[in-house]
């Protein structure tokens, strides 16, 4: 028997083909684009901020940090701390520390961050003043530098005085900008750079200050300064000290902003899904609508190949136009990022633009729309030309080559959730909850068709039978819409979960105010004082808690010092560096919980002390119930025990502490006392601070009214990131629902002109229309609103390690909304069938 | 004369639920090149199984088809489609023009398909003898029934087939397009010189063909030439 010789379309038929076809399915095409467009659009979005984020912090590290390196250590250097420092000859050393300072001009004061500084510091990046040559010369004029707002706010000039401590300087420069000061610190405590020579006669620096020492270093570029890190940290270490190169505080500054980029790649991957649902929805009905065009053309002589690959050409084409649109609109939105984070970060935003995320773009768009194509795209090879003579059942793909699609999908989605997070386990997560909420919401639709065939209403009227049958007969929409709406309102709903539980922890913060007044740093001869001008002023104590500074000196029996050296050590760095400040008292207060022991209330005279500390110490410390520490108290070794552990919200605006005694041990030992007190108004508050400081220059006051402002700020603009990006990818899962609900108008449109055709009213098949979206949108939207809590619940826990209070408002709001959505565009899918004769709609939607 | 298509004990059955339900039994005839033949019988009858048979559109239980010198045994399904091309024309009761193609494209498919250089214009020549060369950039939504069903003419005879199936040409048309339709039908065929299968119930179409086949209950009744011959 002969063999047939094989035809021979050109490759460019099939192109000319999918041209042909794409052209006049245009409006079907637009909507499937759409998906892709808002999905890329937000993952290039997101995904440049985050790296322009991240070089940016990299870039500017050095200019942030002004030095290459700096050892700094919150005490006066030991000896042998000070000998490292002078071996590595400081180009440059400052003083800073917080304190009230008053101008002499008007009496007003303000606590500001004093930095007194002797070298050419900043040896990058710039001292920006007014004039230029007083960041220069303030050093030898013997004058101060002061912030620009601050002068501004205290109407003081150049030639003005100001008095810091016991010492009365001229100011011979506006300080308009300094490395190591954000806009978020300097609004707190404005900088005021003085000479370090004048530090001693300010008297500021006294016992209990909080202080920090800072040597700068210019490094050769040679120099590794890693390597230098590693060599000289660990003695540092043993004395207290801390060696920073700029290498390192572009790392930490990286993590700083980890949990809004966390979120914001969360968006990301979520508005990438919704992408993907979109594409895989759409090419479901889209592909299904062309069977017997592909059974007609096989019919005509083409082969499975050429059938397959017209279409695989349309989709991957879309996908790349979608892809490359998507990214010009992402590159868009990123360039007006930098107007927004421009005061709460560091430094200066620059956004670069590069073809990378285009290419990226542009790739994605075409690996999301051919693989989420793939499943329904796979109808074109196996159906049968015999589709033309009669409607046949759909051959089914064999299950291997399903099982690969799935496979390749997944893999698709974990690599790009790695490409996102770089981080395996999140990925894992990532793509492992997203199958999850599938296969539920895939197997809740089937369970709901079953449920409805079996307890089918059939008493019930023509037009809810007809409703309900819709859910379940050939033909039927229910799992592709359940799922396409069910994943939908689980994304979204997943986005605005976890909104909340970033923005929530901001708000307990605002809330808890009725203190707005702290008084720091009051020695005890000073107490009374304070507790004076408090009652001469009819302000109320809130709080006067004692302060007692110590450091460890021994954890279970092990010296602090050596387990510094150890390498393999368990016990978190900070916790051996760190000066505690410790208070005593009988009681907890509002923000602690007892987790673990007994609460004691006072010390037993004789026996070892029973402490109270933090869950977070116990766990950096290594400590248990039971574990004794010895702590060294201005010199005084002190034996406790841990008698509890406490779990402490440090959300709440109040006085929290890692270590508690109890009464009866402290009570001699050098301390200092904090107030807290409410004022009415700014002018009880500023006539109050300035008297306070007149009569203690070394008083620190935080003005917590102005605190919150300044942090309400800032939050409103991170809370503006997070809220855009939200809502950016909460319209691409609408956008997705409508092109989904909307797709599976060619569904019904031939069953609904056949019923109006055979008599049906416009009325009953409004009804069996609404009917039938509304079990829909119900039901999908409810399941996916619920899967988004249990999976919020989990991010919360694990990812942003912030508890979850769930918000009512994607109960109350999106279901009925979605559902309504879902409704509208189901209608406005039957909209022609309704308006216009039979015989036109059939034409006209062939 | 040579036999254009042979088929020989030729059986089809459906799986229907739990049921077998046997859709043709035991067929066997011949059709010579050139020939017009018509398959009549009422519906139900396994009128249009045994079309899809006969074209290679779907695969026996039992029996063979060969079809232009083919076993359609021995070929896989894309082998099929290649000589579907070459060697088979098509006319559709639905007409089946593909909705997002013009009626030139649709036309010019079987030729592009084949990589023929000059398919565009020998398109153009075929509407052009159906009468449609002024409409040849509608697309089918556009176009009356008779219309489409011209065009449908036009592309089965793009390829120059050997053999030319026409399922119930006429079905969807009202008398007067029908019988347009029909004469243009076997004008076409005349000129080229095709093989041509009819499937209808419509008698007085068949009698004019040169064989009826009458087949009731999925079985031939009768196989006769009509008085044409």
């Amino acid at each position: 028997m002969q063999k047939v010789t094989p035809i021979k379309a050109k490759a460019s038929w099939l192109f000319k083909m999918a041209w042909r076809d794409a052209k006049a399915s245009s409006v079907r095409l637009v909507l499937f684009m759409t998906s892709i467009i808002l999905g890329i659009a937000a993952v290039v979005a997101i995904q440049l901020l985050s790296d322009t984020m991240q070089a940016n912090i990299k870039l500017q590290s050095k200019n942030l940090m002004g030095a290459d390196y700096i050892i700094d250590t919150r005490q006066n250097p030991t000896e042998r701390a000070q000998a490292i420092i002078d071996s590595l000859q400081p180009d440059a050393k400052e003083v800073n520390f917080a304190s009230m300072i008053a101008f002499p001009k008007n009496n007003g004061t303000k606590l500001v961050q004093v930095r007194g500084i002797e070298g050419g510091f900043p040896f990058y990046g710039s001292m920006d003043t007014k004039p230029i040559e007083a960041s220069s010369n303030y050093q030898s004029k013997g004058g101060a530098l002061v912030d620009a707002t601050l002068m501004l706010q205290f109407g003081i000039n150049l030639g003005d005085s100001i008095k810091v401590g016991k010492v009365t300087l001229p100011i011979v420069g506006i300080l308009k900008s300094i490395p190591g000061n954000t806009a978020v610190s300097t609004s707190i405590a404005p900088p005021v750079v003085i000479p370090y020579q004048f530090i001693d006669a300010t008297e500021l620096i006294q016992f209990g200050s909080r202080k920090e020492y800072q040597f700068f270093y210019k490094a050769s570029d040679i120099l590794d300064l890693n390597a230098l890190e590693d060599r000289i940290e660990p003695m540092l270490e043993a004395e207290s000290a801390d060696l920073d190169t700029h290498t390192s505080t572009s790392r930490r500054l990286g993590r700083r902003f980890n949990n809004v980029v966390r979120f914001l790649n969360l968006a990301a991957f979520i508005a990438l899904l919704l992408g993907c649902i979109g594409i895989a929805s759409s090419v479901h009905v889209y592909i299904k609508e062309k069977l017997k065009a592909i059974a007609v053309l096989k019919c005509l002589g083409a082969s499975r190949k050429q059938s397959f690959l017209i279409y695989l050409i349309q989709i991957s084409g879309i996908g790349i136009l979608g892809g490359l649109i998507g990214s010009i609109i992402g590159i868009g939105i990123q360039l007006l990022f930098p107007f927004i984070l421009e005061s709460f970060l560091p430094f200066e935003l620059q956004v670069s633009l590069t073809p990378t995320p285009i290419i990226i773009g542009i790739l994605l768009g075409f690996l999301m729309s051919v693989l989420f194509a793939l499943l329904p795209l796979l109808n074109t090879w196996y159906v049968s030309p015999l589709k033309v003579l009669r409607v046949s059942e759909e051959a089914e793909q064999p299950r291997t080559v399903r099982t690969l699609i799935f496979a390749a999908i997944l893999v698709f989605l974990f690599l790009f959730s790695l490409w996102l997070l770089r981080d395996l386990e999140y990925a894992l997560a990532f793509v492992g909850g997203a199958l999850v909420a599938f296969l539920i919401l895939a197997l809740t639709a089937r369970f709901f068709m079953k449920l409805v065939r079996r307890f089918f209403p059939r008493s019930w009227r023509f037009t809810t039978r007809q409703g309900l049958l819709n859910l379940y007969r050939p033909n039927n929409q229910t799992v592709v819409l359940i799922l396409a709406i069910g994943l939908g309102t689980f994304l979204i709903g997943n986005l605005y979960f976890t909104k909340d539980i970033l923005l929530a922890k901001t708000e307990v913060g605002q809330t808890a105010e009725n203190a707005n007044l702290i008084i720091l740093d009051i020695q005890s001869h000073q107490r009374d004082e304070v507790l004076k001008q408090l009652n001469d002023r009819q302000l109320p104590i809130m709080d006067d808690i004692p302060l007692v500074t110590m450091r460890l000196h021994k954890i279970k029996d092990r010296l602090v010092n050596e387990i510094k050296q150890d390498t393999a050590r368990k016990v978190r760095r900070w916790i051996l560096n760190h000066e505690f400040r410790t208070t005593y008292r009988a009681n907890m207060i509002d923000s602690e919980e007892l987790l673990k022991g007994e609460w004691v209330e006072k010390a037993d005279p004789g026996t070892t002390i029973p402490i109270s500390i933090s869950d977070g110490f116990a766990s950096d410390a290594r400590l248990e119930l039971g574990d004794t520490v010895i702590f060294n108290v201005q010199g005084v070794l002190m034996e406790t025990t841990v008698a509890s552990i406490r779990k402490v919200d440090w959300g709440r605006v109040q006085l929290n502490f890692n270590i508690v005694f109890p009464r009866g041990v402290l009570e001699d030992a050098p301390q200092f006392n904090v107030f807290t007190t409410a004022a009415a108004n700014e002018k009880v508050s500023a006539d109050f601070q300035r008297d306070l400081v007149a009569a203690l220059p070394g008083a620190t006051i935080i003005d917590l009214r102005q605190v919150f402002t300044i942090v309400e700020d800032i939050l409103d603009k991170v809370s503006w990131v997070i809220n855009f990006m939200a809502i950016f990818s909460i319209i691409t899962g609408l956008f997705v629902l409508i092109a989904s609900v909307r797709t599976s108008k060619y569904q019904r449109i031939k069953e609904s002109v056949l019923l109006r055709t055979i008599g049906a009213t416009n009325k009953q098949i409004l009804k069996i229309t609404i009917l039938e979206y509304l079990f829909l949108g119900l039901l999908g939207s409810i399941m996916g609103v619920l899967l988004a809590l249990f999976s919020s619940f989990g991010l919360g826990l694990f990812l942003f390690q912030e508890p979850f209070v769930p918000s009512a408002i994607p109960f109350v709001v999106f279901v009925p909304g979605i559902t309504l959505l879902v409704l509208v565009i189901g209608l406005s899918n039957i909209r022609s069938v309704l308006s216009s004769s039979p015989l036109e709609v059939l034409r006209r939607e062939v | 004369m040579t036999k254009i298509l042979k088929i020989s004990g030729l059986e089809k059955s459906y799986t229907s639920g739990q049921k077998q339900l046997t859709v043709l039994k035991d067929i066997s005839f011949e059709v010579e090149k050139g020939q017009t033949f018509s398959i009549v019988g009422p519906s139900g009858s396994g009128k249009t199984t045994l079309l899809g048979l006969c074209a290679g559109l779907d695969d026996p239980n039992s029996g063979s088809v060969e079809l232009c010198g083919y076993n359609l045994k021995g070929l896989n399904e894309d082998e099929r489609a290649q000589l579907r091309n070459k060697e088979v024309g098509f006319i559709f009761q639905n007409f089946q023009l593909l909705p997002t193609l013009t009626a030139l494209e649709n036309v010019s498919v079987p030729l592009e398909l084949q990589g023929a250089p000059d398919a565009i214009s020998k398109s153009k020549q075929l509407l052009e003898k159906v009468g449609l060369v002024d409409r040849m950039h509608h697309y089918p939504s556009q176009l009356s029934g008779g219309e489409q069903q011209r065009v449908a003419l036009a592309r089965a005879f793009a390829n120059t087939p050997s053999i030319l199936f026409a399922d119930e040409p006429t079905g969807n048309l009202d008398e007067e397009t029908g019988e347009k339709v029909i004469k243009l039908l076997f004008d076409l065929n005349k000129e080229a010189g095709t093989t041509l299968v009819i499937i209808s119930h419509d008698l007085d179409l068949a009698n004019r063909t040169q064989q009826i086949l009458r087949l009731k209950g999925g079985q031939i009744m009768t196989n006769e030439p009509t008085a044409i011959n």
